[in-house]
């Protein structure tokens, strides 16, 4: 039964719900499928092996019984592990987190249990979700399907390395920089961050709360969408959420036609500093747009060559303050309590034996940002800048009706390659920052290898605030063509793992 | 526009909490300083009339209904705690000794 685990999200939900396969056999296939290549990849920290064939023999007996089930029931699914979950540890890749076992779910997490999704176990992340390639996990990098030697992207690489090495259809991940849509572009699979306020953060560890935001995961754009009509919505326990209705994703996503469409290709997004590769598989892509119909402009945003800086000082900001709750007090490890020390030598020893080198780096960095005599130059001057963002997007959107431009700067680079080098690290995320700061949803698609290394480029697709469907009228129109060219799914492409 | 020494690195470090080991101090104050000239960039722009944004949906005065609804016992609450004693938290002690 080892080719269920390369069906789609969406056709699985169908064997399951016909009673032509259980939910049982397709959670077996997948935890086998882990066992079999997860020591290579290491997207998973824990393997709930237990807890997903418990779900999936609860909806293979609601099948029996004719219940009627919700659209992903049965699917297996990979969470990443800065959503809280009652009885599972939640590390948020860091050693201060190491055992903790939250006592409640996230939103997300309830909501999807709730529609009969099975929770194969928590991926591997950037500690506090603080990086671009998963090596700033405390328990080791996970490595990009394509090439092991290679990274996955971040923070999410574990949740977007266990849907490209195919131990699970569906994965969860967060978004506060580009941490859904760079590791989908890296290991060739599709991820969104939905619009600031769509999808609840209640039980999600926050990084920085102003940017922060959980999407969906999955290798074509109609699972994500319904992975996305799952989760979203309006949560009375995050009084950031959006209280009005969820954009219908999965009819856009069925619809795929952009004919008539007005699509901007941001021109500062693009050129120097972009891998030829990308910039060759993009501009191919702006070609196949143009032949479905829709007509191609460039817009300028002029102040996005600022927004890297300026979101290196709003992060660390936020993220300062956020993670003074890790102190060792009420939850999580504590350090050096002999009984001798006081409250603060003790927190200060929990903090530093629990925090890893970046995550310091920028609660060293937040602080500074938010001193007095320091504030408006720093903190107070990126806020300014965050209201420029935000009006090169309004003044682009009343031109166009999605934006586009490549999700990275490179293909997947090698572990290692920028771990000691901070400032190359945040490059990765130079495309994807914007659209974290305006609040607005954004896609990655995969739309082919770089000829130059044969490693996956993503095309970005922003769409304005609370108009997610367009992401995935938009992506589902450029897939069908790309699949009809590539005889099949990218993925399909990938070499296969040893051991599976 | 920068430059972050090793005793500013020592007094933040102080104000977030964190011990850092002396012989660290003078590789964070190098990182530090450099990511600091980057993100200087940001004063590259006339913001003279711009207004900060700190969200970008801007939201006031929300609330959820005052129901009354399930919350975590004392034990669920407790279940995470480094140290507990007659169902508290126990904390190291936060005043110096007499």
């Amino acid at each position: 039964m080892s080719d269920l685990i390369r069906k789609d999200a969406s056709e699985l939900a169908g064997l399951v719900s016909s009673g032509e396969v259980s939910a049982v056999e397709v959670a077996k296939a997948h935890l086998d499928r882990i066992a079999a290549v997860d020591g290579a990849v290491h997207a998973f920290l824990h393997v709930d092996t237990a807890g997903a064939l418990s779900a999936a023999a609860a909806v293979d007996a609601k099948v029996k019984s004719g219940e009627k089930l919700s659209v992903l029931a049965g699917v297996p699914l990979g969470l990443k592990d800065i959503l809280a979950t009652n009885g599972l540890p939640t590390t948020c890749g860091s050693r201060v987190l190491d055992g903790w076992i939250p006592p409640y779910d996230a939103t997300v997490v309830t909501k999807l249990r709730e529609a009969g999704i099975v929770i194969l176990g928590k991926t591997n992340m950037d500690e506090f979700a603080m990086g671009s390639s998963t090596e700033h996990s405390a328990f080791g990098p996970t490595h990009n399907p394509w090439d092991l030697d290679r990274i996955p992207g971040g923070s999410g690489g574990g949740s977007s390395a266990c849907v490209s090495a195919f131990e699970a259809p569906l994965a969860i991940g967060t978004d506060t920089g580009g941490s859904i849509r760079q590791p989908a572009a890296v290991t060739g699979s599709v991820g969104v961050k939905p619009t600031y306020g769509g999808v609840s953060r209640y039980g999600i560890v926050a990084l920085a709360s102003s940017l922060d935001q959980a999407g969906p995961c999955a290798r074509n754009v109609l699972d994500t969408a319904m992975l996305h009509s799952v989760i979203a919505g309006h949560d009375p326990m995050d009084s950031t959420s959006i209280n009005s209705p969820v954009p219908d994703v999965i009819a856009a996503a069925k619809r795929a036609d952009i004919k008539g469409m007005k699509v901007g290709v941001i021109k500062e997004l693009g050129g120097e500093g972009y891998q030829a590769g990308v910039r060759s598989r993009f501009d191919e892509s702006v070609a196949l747009i143009e032949s479905l119909g829709a007509e191609v402009v460039e817009v300028s945003c002029p102040s996005f060559p600022s927004a890297l800086a300026a979101y290196y000082l709003i992060l660390p900001s936020e993220a300062s303050s956020n993670l003074a709750k890790f102190d060792g007090i009420r939850f999580g490890n504590r350090v050096g309590d002999d009984g001798t020390k006081s409250v603060e030598q003790v927190m200060s020893e929990t903090r530093a034996a629990g925090f890893g080198s970046e995550v310091i780096r920028r609660i060293i960095l937040g602080t500074y940002a938010l001193s007095a005599g320091y504030y408006d130059a720093y903190y107070g001057q990126a806020q300014k800048v965050r209201t420029l963002i935000k009006r090169d997007f309004d003044a682009a959107f009343a031109k166009v009706d999605v934006l586009i431009s490549p999700t990275a700067p490179t293909t997947a680079f090698k572990i290692g390659e920028k771990l000691d080098d901070p400032l190359a690290m945040y490059l990765n995320d130079v495309a994807t920052i914007p659209v974290n700061m305006a609040g607005l949803p954004g896609m990655s698609l995969p739309i082919g290898l770089a000829p130059e290394d044969g490693l996956p480029v993503g095309l970005q697709i922003i769409a304005p605030a609370m108009a997610d469907d367009r992401l995935y009228n938009v992506g589902a129109a450029i897939e069908r063509e790309l699949l009809a060219k590539w005889g099949g799914p990218l993925l399909a492409q990938a070499p296969e793992l040893a051991g599976a | 526009m920068s430059g972050i020494s090793q005793d500013d690195v020592a007094h933040l470090a102080h104000l977030a909490r964190i011990s850092i080991p002396a012989d660290q101090l003078g590789h964070y104050a190098d990182q530090l300083g450099a990511i600091l000239d980057a993100v200087a960039q940001v004063s590259s722009l006339d913001t003279s009339d711009v207004p900060a944004m700190s969200h970008p949906v801007p939201m006031t005065n929300v609330f959820r209904e005052d129901i009354p609804g399930v919350s975590l016992t004392a034990a669920q609450a407790l279940s995470g705690a480094p140290a507990v004693e007659d169902e508290r938290f126990r904390v190291p002690r936060i005043l110096d000794e007499e």
